[in-house]
């Protein structure tokens, strides 16, 4: 049964160890997917290549799936699984902020450890730059306590909640909207790289 | 050696899903990168200014309730990042001190970019509890609500910006 209790059977280091693993397969990943290179990121903002869009839905959709079958199958309980609490103005606000900072610094942080893995000197100041950001906020966030906490908090509260439904609907809905999304993603693509390579 | 053409988008997509569902299966959460940044950030300014640090709210709960905060799963999960991404990197002749950036920036200006685009966006992830691994790609695919308008609020922000910036990608 899902998911395991590592802490609880192989103990602290070897729990460690295991992340040290994960970590290992995701950075691969997004490496081998581009995403050392901060030009293939940017790139998903003036539309010629729409790569981000393409790793990130087919990865969501896919993780998706695969935690909803297994706990439909029963080998996964869903209810023990870490689900972001919606804190749903500080996300909204923090993810527009957020966006300023990826369109101008070319990174998100995942995508610049694996850049400054590879030695990409941009990828290490956005690095250097996110620890700044982060202490940053650390010394301001008393300035509105109150706002970070509490505005729009909803606790855990998923899509499938929000819309009264199972989670079923929800899952295909995403599915199929990811299907439109790589369609229009391949068409908006070859129009912007055309007009790309005629040079306007 | 030859550089190595990237992987297929919808390809590394898959493998990205299976690592994360991976994750949830093992773990019971799923991907995370800006947690530990901000943790070793955190440290950092313990060691500096420990005074400093122990009266800042946000501080003490990120670094003066453990004896060692540094031995946490994210911290763990980054080293296997550096690991991964290095180990991809030079398998694929990627593995190189280089710059990258638009065609019309100069590398200083593009480091100075990189910094700048970075401390923004290191303060919105924590404003929004979460990057694009641990908001937009875990939350997503577990169906946080949140997440989700998260993650349409990054793709807001820079898109809303990407004209006024275009000088420095195109």
């Amino acid at each position: 049964m899902f998911p395991l209790q590592l802490e609880a059977t192989i103990g602290h280091w070897p729990t460690n160890l295991l992340y040290v693993a994960c970590g290992f397969l995701f950075g691969l990943v997004l490496e081998q997917a581009g995403f050392g290179n901060s030009r293939n990121l940017a790139a998903q903002f003036y539309l010629y290549d729409m790569r981000v869009l393409k790793v990130m839905f087919t990865a969501i959709v896919t993780a998706m799936l695969l935690v909803f079958f297994s706990q439909a199958v029963g080998l996964l309980d869903y209810g023990q699984l870490f689900i972001n609490p919606t804190h749903l103005w500080p996300g909204i606000v923090g993810g527009l902020i957020f966006g300023v900072g990826f369109v101008i610094g070319g990174y998100c942080p995942g995508t610049s450890i694996v850049s400054a893995a590879t030695l990409k000197i941009d990828g290490m100041f956005f690095l250097l730059g996110l620890m700044l950001g982060s202490v940053l906020f650390a010394e301001t966030v008393g300035w509105y306590q109150g706002f970070f906490d509490s505005a729009g908090f909803y606790g855990e509260l998923t899509l499938p909640q929000l819309l009264g439904t199972g989670p079923g609907p929800v899952v295909l809905a995403v599915a199929a909207m990811a299907l439109v999304m790589f369609y229009a993603a391949e068409k908006i693509e070859a129009y912007f790289r055309r007009r790309k390579e005629e040079g306007k | 050696m030859k550089t190595r053409n990237y992987m297929n988008p919808y390809l590394a997509g898959v493998l990205l899903g299976l690592v994360l569902w991976g994750s949830f299966m093992v773990f019971g959460h799923g991907l995370g990168a800006s947690g530990g940044v901000a943790l070793v950030a955190g440290e950092a300014v313990a060691a500096v200014a420990p005074d400093h640090s122990r009266q800042n709210a946000h501080l003490v709960n990120l670094v003066h309730t453990s004896q060692t905060p540094l031995d946490n799963w994210i911290v763990f999960e980054i080293l296997g990042m550096l690991l991964g991404g290095f180990v991809s990197g030079w398998l694929s002749g990627r593995v190189k001190l280089e710059t990258f950036g638009g065609p019309r920036i100069s590398a200083r200006r593009r480091w100075m970019m990189a910094l700048l685009g970075g401390a923004i966006a290191g303060y919105g992830v924590r404003l929004a509890r979460g990057c694009t691994s641990s908001q937009a790609l875990s939350g997503g695919a577990v169906l946080s609500a949140g997440s989700w308008a998260f993650m349409f609020a990054v793709f807001g922000g820079a898109y809303l910006l990407a004209y006024f910036v275009r000088r420095l990608w195109t």
